[in-house]
């Protein structure tokens, strides 16, 4: 601290608490003690308060202990002269004012003032891989107010964006920019780097939120740019989110303050940045932060801490915004959010994509509604395909880039046209089987471009360019250049030179995805083919480890990641690019147990990967020695005694499940990389896999499904039940619309004859 | 320059200025001078030291000498050579502040069997946290358990330690696990506190041990007995029964004696009878009382460590340090002297002869000839307490002319090495991290501890302040106990002011990061193993070597006296610290006429370097003991890989530009911080 930030973060410690402790009073007065207190979809209670004291709040007639215990942790501001130490009593009250800033929040969600409205501001909603009009279907819920506290939903699906490197970390911004430019510059810079932007405060009622929204910036979670809310207290959600990332993926529990705080300074990658002038309370909150080891960086003159060791490095910087060198709000920007970076050590690689639009993965998620597009490709009135071959290094020139047929110029606005986008990699490491692995890359590639959406794959593959995208210049060869560079940036290990040819002609088109389709046949049938039994190593993958220690994945070629997003081959040549990296071969050695899923390999690798916390694991079981996980996963699997068999819970279903738990209450057990028999986190294609809890009666165990896995994936689960011999096997299988208790799950099992029923006894 | 000094009998006084320099010594000086009063100054300028004892070449440990070795080739009646002589007559003075510093870590033991077991009135367990942690160390059960009954398993254990006869003291656990190895290879762990005072006290009898490099073997593990045994105890049980020290406001130096209240001033080194008169100052019989007396109540200062126990914990305010205990009595406004163990001059009794001052001895163990004697005993301490203050009062209307020197400073004590690791990281970050990290990034060059006693042969206070004053120049952080740190608070270092403008620009920035003063003051030479924990989780933390050799650090103890200095020296040596100890060398022989008599010096340099990591050196001159303290910290730095020291780096953290801007119209204050904000 200094003696001026210690005074102010004091002083403003102690005035929050005051008015915390009115406030509650009155609400007590209100609504009464027994009233609810939560935020909504999580497991972890109010989080903050639940990591760092292990209060598990529920009730508004629990907070006052809360605020007590804030209360204790306040110190007098120091004295003007021969004053005492003042670090760890401005820390403590920084503790103080983030266990208030959260009761705070807990009763204005009480009375409906959080998430806070802002009548007529959109939330960027929806998720790729459906179609980008529904959100104008559910799109009421997103309208009329800002985001609040981030869900457990939401943060389980960064999670595995978070712990492989691609989001680096998360910026809390605060407060109002020199000016609207300075601020879209400013999120752009952290956006191009992958970082998440969660934004609150004001000055003088002016937030940044107001800032971006007037200039059209998207901001939701599916632009890495949360809108929390126009008041510094809000902030606290970013702290939330830091907790429930300790919680959820680092295996710790409720009330270890001390490990949460040091995971996050050890492992998550956060920094706070105040724009505009700093007021007491945004001094308090820092003080919070930096308990947190997240740093601070102001673009007002503040005074700096330089001095390192309750952040990694320095605590406080100040970057006085007319100070920066800088021709402009651009140049400017870079420098401040370079400044940030730097003084938290995040790790971040960025490349180079030459295309007239802002560039990175913060833009995966965004949405082009129709309404915005200038042209779209695929979807319900053109075709669209993307493949990925490789030839011979000699048969292709590296960066050419050919599109065969008309622009999009002569379409009308929100057309559509026909596109194939052929690409041919060619490298010395390059191998046939790494085909649809960089192939299924385009979708992250084309995504990263600001303005464009890219949805599925292969023929199926539907992409739109934002009227805004081809105002600025985004032309067909554009997809190209996106290709070219992150091929060689991602991909250079194996991939040494990249060409593409975008083919616009629809003769060509046709001509083309004739042989695509030739080849997608092909690839299907050789992953038919790729069974555990026809290979002789798997694959670990620690990419976790950087978040859940202890956790160790074993991936084989039926039973892929937890995350989803690592497969055998994925691994395969992951290794291949990296050979001391996440991903190395586990050679299976002598069969143990080949129904249960024990090789000697797999054995011995689970003990050294885990570091001794994992003695053995089955690859096919729930019930012995079952896998691990981190706590990214995309589906719970859970026993379900009573029915003899198992639920499956998707990690998008906010509804009660049979086992009397959420979601999000149920990955608190099956995470953090601890053994659970009975409870496993999956990858949502293990379950049409062959191999899926083989060993304890395979995917006739499913007694109960979320509704959402049925409908996505209905398809691969047809041909499961056809596999299994019983047509209506899914029909079988309950779901929330029908079933949210063991009580109801057993007659609607007998009512619709389930297998599990006749089946032995799981244990 | 110190050293012409000591070694030339002096023809005239020295001048008060020449004596001390700390101001208000220097006026009381003037006044013994003009009264013709005597003190230790000026008997310091009469009497030179025996030139063949302060060289360590006099043995008299037997009936047939004493022996005086002057010669090169000349032994003992019995044979002995100068370095057995010179290594015995150490071991005994190690054995001498051992016993010392161990005595007083069993009576605190004693008096927290009392307080377990509610037999001392008044007394009660402060800090239970404290209790709680120091017993789970030692596996004493804790869950489910009444503070009582585990003070009671912990005073049994810790009063076991005395007469424990064989295995390892068990404070001994605390060292960093590379340390215990070495001291367990070489055969120096203590058993048992007594014990090893003992063996040292038979092994110097007349025809004992007659290998020097033996006697000093036996020497390390007397002091660790101190060190890692019963200071350590010590200093355990006064934070449990008074309180884990925090930092609070105090003063130093004489002018906190009060003209209009009876002033009592504490001296010695024990906090337990002290803490009581402190209960009993503020008891409103005993204020009423001294106002019936006339005086408007009763101020309460202390001297020597005894004030600092008591001003560590509550602020209790320090007259002075020990050369100083004699000139509060020249004030004249010192009602009562109350002195408990160590470092109480005799003259004390003598001068107050001169004064109405009584000077009031408490300890079963410590009478002087002629001084009053009220003895304290912990189970009726408050009642003893008050008693003592009552007979103060009494002796107020007995007061006559008084001349209180008005200098005094403020200063912020208290830093236990709990509070240091709470300070870098409040409640839930706790660490010593942000010091490790401050001192492998450079902005602290690395520690200095300066400690130990004042000495009428050396300019009072003039080591002390000099090196302090340099050293946080050179951004080196000081950290003090005892004496050294009342020198230091009377210099106004002890305060967070002084972080901001007496230091170098990278300590400048830790200062101000922390609000702590350069200069941390530890507490009581007893205290002395705080520092011993605090390197030792320095170690812990990580990034500063496996071991307290390998610390950029350094221990210093410029202006020593007492056979205590040279056992905290010792057990520092043997933990892995270089020391330098200031004017006298007990070991100094004559090099140029006997080339043996300085083999013992030589082998506390090099010899214990080799075997310990750490050495002990004795100089005279400060300059070059800070010069040497540099070398060291930057040959440490060096080892350890750390980035060579460069202040130019440092600096640029700190309110300095915003404290300009605060004093700017709001307009250019506004955009001084921000620039122009443009109209919304």
């Amino acid at each position: 601290m200094s003696r001026y930030i210690a005074t102010r973060a004091i002083r403003g410690a102690n005035a929050l608490v005051n008015e915390a402790e009115a406030m509650l009073a009155r609400a007590l007065d209100e609504k009464g003690p027994d009233t609810p207190v939560a935020f909504p979809n999580t497991a972890y209670y109010l989080p903050v308060i639940y990591g760092m004291t292990g209060r598990e709040i529920e009730k508004l007639g629990e907070l006052p202990e809360v605020l007590t215990q804030a209360r204790n942790l306040l110190h007098p501001t120091p004295s003007q002269r021969h004053w005492t130490p003042y670090l760890g009593e401005t820390l403590d009250s920084g503790m103080a004012t983030l266990l208030t800033a959260e009761t705070i929040e807990a009763i204005r969600y009480v009375y409906g003032m959080q998430p806070e409205l802002l009548p007529g501001f959109e939330l960027a909603g929806g998720t790729a891989f459906t179609s980008p009009d529904m959100n104008d279907a559910e799109g009421e819920s997103a309208n009329g107010h800002l985001n609040g506290a981030i869900d457990d939903i939401q943060l389980r699906s960064w999670g595995i964006q978070l712990v492989d490197g691609r989001m680096p970390g998360f910026a809390a911004i605060v407060g109002c920019a020199k000016s609207n430019e300075a601020a879209v510059q400013i999120v752009r810079e952290l956006q191009r780097r992958n970082i998440l932007c969660f934004l609150s405060g004001n000055i003088n009622g002016r937030s940044i939120i107001h800032q971006l929204d007037e200039e059209g910036v998207e901001l939701g979670y599916d632009t890495y740019t949360v809108p929390f809310g126009t008041d510094t207290l809000s902030a606290i959600y970013a702290l939330g989110f830091a907790t429930r990332s300790a919680l959820t993926f680092g295996g710790l529990k409720g009330g270890q303050a001390r490990e949460i705080l040091t995971y996050n300074k050890d492992r998550v990658f956060a920094f706070v940045l105040a724009l505009g002038e700093v007021d007491d309370l945004k001094y308090a909150a820092a003080a919070g932060a930096i308990n947190f080891g997240f740093p601070v960086v102001a673009d007002t003159v503040i005074p700096q801490i330089l001095p390192t060791g309750v952040t990694t490095y320095e605590h406080v910087v100040s970057l006085p915004w007319n100070e920066i060198e800088g021709a402009d709000d651009v140049e400017k920007a870079e420098r401040l959010v370079q400044k940030c970076i730097e003084v938290r050590g995040v790790k971040v690689q960025v490349a180079d994509v030459p295309v007239p639009v802002p560039y990175g993965s913060a833009f995966e998620g965004e949405v082009v509604r129709k309404a915005d597009m200038r042209v779209e490709f695929g979807g319900r009135g053109s075709r669209c395909f993307e493949y990925l071959k490789m030839a011979k290094l000699d048969d292709l020139t590296d960066g050419k880039i050919e599109v065969v047929g008309p622009d999009f110029s002569e379409v009308d606005d929100q057309g559509t046209m026909d596109m194939g986008i052929v690409i041919e990699v060619a490298g010395r490491q390059m191998e046939q089987d790494f085909e649809p692995v960089l192939e299924r890359q385009i979708h992250y590639f084309v995504n990263g471009a600001s303005g464009i959406q890219h949805i599925g794959q292969r023929d199926i593959a539907w992409i739109r360019i934002s009227s805004k995208a081809a105002d600025a210049g985004f032309n067909l060869e554009d997809f190209g250049k996106i290709l070219h560079a992150r091929f060689h940036s991602d991909f250079g290990a194996i991939v040494d030179k990249v060409q593409v040819t975008i083919h616009t002609e629809p003769g060509q088109v046709e001509e083309r995805l004739r042989e695509a389709r030739e080849t997608y046949d092909f690839r299907n049938k050789r992953l038919e083919d790729l069974t555990d039994d026809a290979v002789d190593e798997f694959y670990s993958c620690t990419l976790c480890q950087s978040f859940a220690p202890n956790h160790v994945c074993i991936v084989s070629p039926e039973r892929l990641g937890l995350c989803g997003a690592y497969n055998w081959l994925d691994c395969k040549a992951s290794f291949n690019i990296n050979p001391t990296g996440p991903n190395q071969p586990i050679k299976l050695g002598r069969k143990v147990d080949t129904d249960q899923g024990y090789w000697e390999g797999t054995n011995d690798y689970a003990k050294v990967g885990s570091h001794g916390v994992v003695e053995e694991v089955a690859m096919y079981s729930i019930m012995e020695n079952p896998m691990t996980a981190c706590g990214c996963f995309e589906c719970i699997v859970m026993l379900i005694p009573e029915a003899n068999g198992v639920m499956v819970v998707s990690r998008e279903d906010t509804s009660m499940t049979p086992a009397g738990m959420t979601f999000s209450t149920l990955a608190g057990m099956a995470g953090g990389g601890i053994q659970t028999p009975g409870v496993m986190g999956v990858g949502k294609f293990y379950l049409i896999s062959p191999k899926f809890i083989s060993a304890d009666g395979g995917f006739k165990r499913v007694v109960w499904m979320s509704s959402i896995l049925k409908d996505t994936m209905a398809e691969e689960l047809k041909a499961v039940a056809e596999r299994a011999g019983d047509t209506e096997l899914i029909d079988r299988i309950a779901d929330e619309r029908s079933v949210t208790t063991v009580e109801e799950l057993l007659p609607w099992m007998e009512e619709n004859n389930h297998p599990a029923l006749t089946m032995d006894p799981i244990f | 320059m110190a050293e012409e000094e000591i070694r030339i009998p002096r023809k005239k006084r020295r001048s008060p200025e020449e004596a001390s320099v700390d101001p208000a010594a220097q006026e009381m000086l003037a006044f013994a001078d003009l009264r013709g009063i005597g003190t230790a100054f000026s008997r310091a300028d009469a009497m030179a030291p025996c030139n063949i004892g302060s060289a360590g070449m006099c043995c008299d440990l037997c009936g047939m000498g004493p022996c005086r070795l002057t010669k090169d080739g000349m032994t003992g009646i019995c044979g002995a050579t100068i370095d057995t002589i010179q290594s015995r007559n150490f071991i005994r003075a190690v054995a001498a502040g051992s016993a010392a510093h161990s005595d007083h870590g069993r009576d605190m033991a004693f008096t927290l069997k009392a307080v377990a077991n509610g037999e001392a009135e008044g007394y009660t367990i402060r800090d239970i946290a404290k209790l709680r942690t120091v017993a789970a160390k030692y596996d004493i059960p804790i869950e489910d358990r009444s503070p009582e009954d585990i003070a009671n398993d912990l005073a049994d254990l810790y009063i076991d330690q005395f007469g424990q006869q064989r295995g390892t003291l068990a404070p001994v656990l605390r060292a960093p696990e590379k340390r215990k190895k070495i001291w367990n290879e070489l055969g120096v762990t203590p058993r048992g506190v007594d014990r090893e005072v003992v063996e040292a006290l038979h092994r110097t009898h007349m025809g004992d041990d007659q290998e020097p490099a033996h006697i000093l073997h036996h020497a390390v593990r007397t002091s660790l007995a101190d060190g890692w045994g019963g200071s350590m105890i010590a200093t355990d049980i006064s934070d449990i029964l008074f309180g884990t020290p925090a930092p609070v406001l105090g003063e130093a130096n004489l002018g906190v004696l009060k003209d209009d209240m009876v002033n009592v001033v504490v001296h010695g080194h024990e906090p337990t009878l002290s803490q009581m008169v402190v209960a009993a100052s503020q008891d409103p019989e005993i204020i009423a009382y001294a106002k019936a007396a006339g005086a408007e109540g009763i101020n309460l200062s202390g001297i020597c460590c005894t004030a600092n126990e008591i001003l560590m914990r509550q602020g209790i305010p320090a007259a002075g340090n020990f050369l100083q205990q004699e000139l509060a009595i020249l004030t004249g406004a010192v009602e009562a002297m109350v002195v408990d163990v160590q470092c109480i001059m005799q003259a004390l009794v003598t001068l107050a002869d001169e004064f109405h001052t009584k000077i009031i001895t408490t300890s079963p163990k410590v009478r002087i000839k002629d001084a009053t004697h009220i003895e304290f005993d912990e189970h009726n301490a408050l009642s003893i307490a008050k008693n003592i203050l009552k007979e103060a009062i009494d002796n107020y209307e007995n007061r006559g002319e008084i001349r209180i020197p008005d200098y005094k400073n403020s200063l912020i004590p208290g830093f236990s090495h709990e509070y240091i690791n709470y300070m870098l990281g409040g409640s839930y970050r706790a660490s010593f991290r942000p010091l490790n990290d401050a001192i492998m990034a450079g902005r602290i060059r690395g520690v200095a501890a300066i400690v130990g006693c004042t000495n009428p042969r050396i300019q009072h206070d003039s080591h002390h302040t000099t090196i302090t004053e340099e050293l946080l120049k050179q951004d080196v952080l000081v950290v003090e106990t005892g004496c050294s740190a009342i020198a230091s608070a009377k210099m106004g270092f002890l305060l967070g002011d002084a972080g901001l403008d007496r230091v170098g620009p990278g300590l400048r920035e830790v200062c101000e990061t922390v609000g702590i003063p350069p200069v941390l003051h530890m507490g009581s030479c007893v205290d002395n193993t705080r520092i011993l924990t605090v390197l030792t989780q320095m170690v812990e933390e990580g990034g500063l070597g496996d071991d307290i050799n390998e610390v950029p650090a350094v221990g210093l103890a410029p202006e020593w006296m007492s056979e205590k200095a040279l056992s905290i020296a010792t057990y520092c040596v043997a933990s892995g610290a270089y020391v330098m100890m200031g004017g006298s060398n007990p070991v100094e022989g004559r090099g140029d006429k006997i080339p043996d008599s300085v083999l013992v010096a030589d082998y506390f340099d090099s010899g214990w370097e080799e075997l310990y990591g750490g050495k002990l050196q004795f100089l005279d001159d400060p300059e070059e003991m800070i010069r040497r303290t540099l070398d060291h910290i930057d040959a440490k730095r060096e080892a350890l890989g750390l980035p060579g020291y460069d202040p130019t780096q440092f600096g640029k953290s700190g309110d300095a530009r915003l404290e300009e801007i605060e004093g700017l119209p709001l307009e250019e204050r506004q955009a001084a911080l921000y620039g122009r904000v443009p109209a919304s």
